[in-house]
């Protein structure tokens, strides 16, 4: 099948061709008489040896020397002799059948059923993977043979990892043997077996061992993917509070954000807190995190993961604070402390537990007990038109609602692992560095951009504030510039890191974020909702640091180049949403919306939506094909059969609470789809800028 | 850049059907259920399912269904999963399912479950995660997936994943584009992508893209043809395929063809054979090519047989 050359074949060769295809026949048929017939005789063993050598991957063949197996070891009953002989056979129709084909899953699987057999010598097995692997060094059948073989002589993994070694000083190219030497290497780290321990010993070890494959030949990739895992292994950072909304040392005005509970019934008392964790975790609730508040306040608290998979793990953690009606002085300030990880349970997708507390406090404001929640005048349709924003003037009371990133506080001994780890990083950095000024090389320049983003992560986290080094994030940038230049073909992946570091870049502090914050012109709105968030036209294409951005209740993302909203279900606050002219294909790249319970205002006019046969979202979302839907398949099925091309929008908007959609630009967007928008979404009052009924 | 030459494609797939005496030939008959999915895949996705005797083919493949209920290769070939799940497939896209015995099938496949969530892919034990794959596929599409446990499927297919974060046929092994779409696909299905770190293993997966525009399997490896399925489509269910340019990998395509006698090889240049025929019209489908039916990334089969399976009656 592979490798052969397109050549037409001469008549002599055909006819040669079907001579010998006519040979195969017969044998396979005479083979198929002793099978059906469960005929094991000498001859007949011989005949599938023939078939097997002709053609190894015949599994039936494999399946009937199985039984023949069982046949004949059942009549030399316990004679130990008979039974080595007879599997010895079966181990040289293997060896032969390799021969001819040594990727044949089916030989070496008859050869791992023999040896679990037990009666057979171990001995020759290394051997003969030597000679395979000299044959091929990466051939996967071969290795996970080895990894058998090992596992059956108890092979301790010390004795493997310096096989890797020889492996790779062989030849540094060896995908497969750097591969094992990481599961080797993995083991023995996580066993703590002695001369494998402290880890950051181990790394820097192993950092000075793959530099030798990196300079000697920096274009060979597969030194450079074992790099990305020691790095990967020294960034570990334990998974921490990275922000918070509240945000830490903030004060609040209950009533402001009323419009955004869950429940009527308190409405006028309601807060939303939201947790934002450096990585996706599982097991917040009232036990692990507490929340005290000096009112009254209902502290059995249920928290909810918002994440759009049903894995229970999430980065972003929701919860309501009810706080109670009876007479208070009117307007106080009342201070709430939150601790996170008080007592275990708190767990990472790793498995690992969180073991340091941390605490955040902010104070709320109340209302006096008489104030009802007032809807306030009828409202308008948001007009995204830049006119309609202004700069802000924010008073400085707000300023502090907007800087929901929290200050990282790390406890002593994890301190030292930090700064360890960093200075790791930073050496790397410098090898790195001395590399590409002998060579422009593509991954060097990648490595050294995540090299930077893995020290900064890594120092601002010990150093525990946010001033973020500016200088850094330039020179990333700037070499990811590069190399889109540089690998064309991999210009999306480029841009994509490019603009999360961008990202990362202008919202990294008050100063930087507060460019891009613009009132709205409704100024009679009771509350802060008229602050939004400016960040169209930025060539961004993907989203990031939304644990900076909790606090957003406006977005406009406008006339960018996004195509995923990965992340943006952590916003829980937000309400108007601008999407229009990015590069949205379907409807279901939309699925973090259906999280953002408060979204009111929707646009995302002039997308690719429709445009598209093929659907990248297809199983990252809610659905039958994945069998996670939560919607009723029957009110669905009864709509219709053209439903079917609308089954994403009835996933994502049947949920939703619209008031204000704009879909025109997208090829979907015609009138027969603009009328079953209509029908799912009964509360909606402007679509497309029309009014509705 | 080159046109796909649909007619020769039809053409050759229709003509290996019949011919079946070269060496080539009887040396894939036991596969020949495999083949019988990669062809019909491929005509429905050029739009020429029709030019076949559905009644033929599907009365063909029921005879290659053992009594224990599973499927083989061919006629008296002993049965399987690979194949099991491939004539589900066809049924699949005659829209004839109903033709089986469901819970027979089924039951074969689900009695090939182990203690720790894998699958055997026969009664003779080899595990992989290819089958937990084909168990999975199959089982979705008989719309009978509760009689595994689908939990610990998920699991072990999990405790096959790597620190590179692709996926080995077992624990331990190697990366390799062909294991990480099965268990990819296998995720994708049961609603656990979440496993899978889509940023590491996207890039992985991009940077199967070599300077041809083709896509190799593994690091260092050259470039092949079905590897526009196995990449392609792993990309595609983790929405990375932005990453990897699609112009350069749809001309690598073309240049496989043989535009003169039909098909399409592993490589330019190198014979054709109704395997890389099927891959190559598949990744196209899978890249927007014009004029092909959209394929489903994780069923392997056209949009529309699936979505008439999941959202029709």
């Amino acid at each position: 099948m592979h490798g052969r050359p397109r050549k037409a074949p001469t008549e002599e060769e055909q006819e040669a061709s079907v001579v010998k295809g006519a040979k195969l026949r017969s044998i396979q048929a005479k083979f198929f008489q002793f099978h059906h017939t469960n005929t094991y005789t000498k001859e007949a063993l011989e005949v599938n040896a023939k078939l097997l050598e002709m053609n190894p991957e015949f599994i039936t063949g494999w399946n009937y020397r199985k039984l023949a197996v069982q046949y004949h070891l059942e009549a030399a009953q316990s004679d130990e002799d008979s039974i080595k002989s007879i599997l010895d056979e079966e181990l040289k129709v293997v060896e032969s059948a390799l021969m001819t084909n040594f990727k044949s899953y089916g030989a070496w699987h008859h050869r791992k059923w023999v040896l679990n057999m037990g009666h057979s010598s171990t001995d020759r097995e290394l051997f003969l993977l030597k000679k395979f692997q000299k044959l091929d060094a990466r051939n996967f059948h071969a290795w996970n043979y080895r990894r058998f073989v090992t596992a059956l002589k108890n092979i301790p993994d010390e004795e493997e990892l310096q096989y890797t070694t020889d492996m790779i000083y062989e030849n540094f190219s060896n995908y497969s043997a750097w591969h094992n030497r990481s599961v080797l290497l993995s083991r023995l780290l996580k066993e703590e077996v002695e001369g494998y321990y402290p880890k950051e010993k181990v790394l820097t070890e192993e950092f000075e061992f793959v530099r030798n494959a990196l300079f000697t030949d920096p274009d060979d990739q597969s030194g450079w993917f074992y790099h990305l895992w020691l790095l990967d292994q020294t960034v570990k950072l334990e998974h921490l509070l990275v922000s918070s909304w509240p945000p830490n040392g903030s004060n609040v005005n209950v009533s402001d954000y009323c419009a955004l509970s869950p429940s009527l019934s308190s409405i006028s008392r309601t807060l939303p807190l939201i947790l934002c964790f450096s990585e996706a975790v599982g097991g917040i609730n009232s036990s692990t995190v507490s929340v005290v508040c000096e009112s009254n306040m209902d502290s059995n608290l249920i928290w909810t993961p918002i994440s759009v998979d049903k894995s229970g793990l999430a980065r972003t953690w929701l919860t309501y604070l009810t706080f109670s009606s009876e007479p208070m002085h009117p307007s106080r300030n009342y201070l709430v402390k939150v601790s996170i990880a008080n007592s275990e349970g708190i767990i990472s997708s790793a498995g690992f537990c969180c073991s340091n507390p941390s605490h955040m406090a902010f104070t709320v404001c109340l209302p006096s007990s008489n104030t009802e929640f007032d809807e306030g005048p009828d409202i308008e349709r948001i007009d995204w038109s830049e006119e309609n924003f202004s700069s802000n003037q924010l008073h400085s009371e707000n300023l502090g609602l907007i800087n929901s990133f929290n200050e990282l506080t790390i406890s002593g001994d994890n301190k030292k692992t930090y700064e360890t780890n960093a200075k790791i990083i930073a050496d790397e950095i410098d090898y790195c560095r001395e590399l590409l000024s002998e060579m422009d090389c593509k991954i060097g320049k990648l490595t050294l951009a995540r090299l930077l983003l893995a020290y900064d992560a890594l120092s601002s986290a010990s150093r525990g504030v946010q001033d973020q080094n500016m200088f850094q994030y330039k020179e990333i940038l700037e070499l990811y510039h590069d190399l889109m230049k540089l690998d064309p073909p991999h210009f999306q992946y480029y841009k994509d890191q490019y603009s999360l570091v961008f990202l990362k870049q202008e919202l990294a502090n008050e100063e930087s974020l507060l460019k891009y914050c613009y009132q709205y012109r409704d100024s009679t709105s009771l509350s802060n909702n008229s602050l939004c968030l400016c960040l169209r036209g930025l060539s961004l294409s993907q989203i990031g640091c939304i644990e900076r951005l909790l606090w957003v209740q406006m977005l406009d993302l406008s006339n960018n180049g996004i195509r995923s909203i990965e992340g943006l279900e952590s916003l829980q606050l937000l309400c108007c949403l601008n999407l229009s002219n990015n590069k949205i294909c379907s409807f279901s790249a939309l699925e973090p919306l259906r999280l953002l319970k408060s979204l009111k205002v929707l646009d995302i006019s002039h997308n690719e939506i429709g445009a598209h046969p093929i659907d990248t979202r297809r199983y990252l979302c809610a659905s039958p094909l994945s069998h996670t839907s939560d919607w009723k398949r029957e009110e669905f099925v009864v709509s219709g059969p053209e439903m079917t091309i609308y089954w994403d929008a009835f996933s994502i908007f049947s949920g939703l609470n619209l008031r204000q959609l704009s879909v025109t630009g997208n090829p979907i967007a015609d009138k027969k789809f603009k009328l079953f928008l209509c029908k799912l979404l009964p509360a909606m009052k402007w679509l497309d800028d029309e009014k509705l009924r | 850049m080159g046109e796909l030459a649909v007619e020769k494609h039809v053409k050759f797939i229709l003509t290996i059907e019949k011919e079946k005496d070269s060496f080539e030939s009887v040396v894939m008959e036991h596969i020949r259920l495999n083949g019988a999915y990669w062809a019909l895949t491929t005509l429905d996705i050029l739009g020429k399912l029709n030019t076949v005797d559905q009644d033929e083919v599907v009365s063909w493949m029921m005879q290659c269904q053992h009594e224990s209920g599973g499927f083989g290769g061919n006629i008296g070939h002993d049965p399987h999963l690979l194949y099991t799940l491939s004539a589900i497939q066809v049924l699949a896209l005659f829209d004839k399912i109903d033709a089986l015995d469901i819970d027979k099938v089924s039951n074969y496949i689900a009695g090939l479950q182990n203690n720790d969530g894998s699958f055997s892919g026969d009664m003779w034990g080899e595990i992989d995660t290819r089958f937990s794959c084909v168990a999975i596929l199959s089982l979705a599409l008989l719309k009978r997936l509760d009689k595994i446990n689908v939990e610990k499927a998920v699991n072990y297919i999990v405790s096959c994943k790597n620190l590179d974060g692709g996926f080995g046929c077992t624990p331990g092994a190697e990366s390799h584009a062909g294991q990480i779409f099965c268990c990819v696909a296998a995720l994708a299905v049961t609603g656990s992508l979440h496993h899978v770190d889509k940023d590491l293993l996207g890039w992985w997966l991009c940077e199967r893209q070599v300077k041809s525009g083709g896509l190799n399997g593994r690091p260092e490896k050259l470039p092949d043809v079905c590897y526009s399925w196995w990449v392609l489509s792993s990309l595609i269910m983790i929405d990375r395929v932005h990453w990897i340019d699609k112009e350069k990998l749809i001309k690598f395509i073309l240049d496989c063809q043989d535009k003169e006698n039909g098909g399409i090889s592993d490589q330019p240049e190198d014979a054709v054979d109704v395997f890389h025929t099927y891959f190559g019209v598949a990744g196209l489908s899978l890249l927007e090519y014009p004029g092909l039916k959209a394929i489903d990334p994780a069923y392997a089969l056209p949009v529309d047989v699936v979505n008439r399976i999941f959202f029709g009656r």
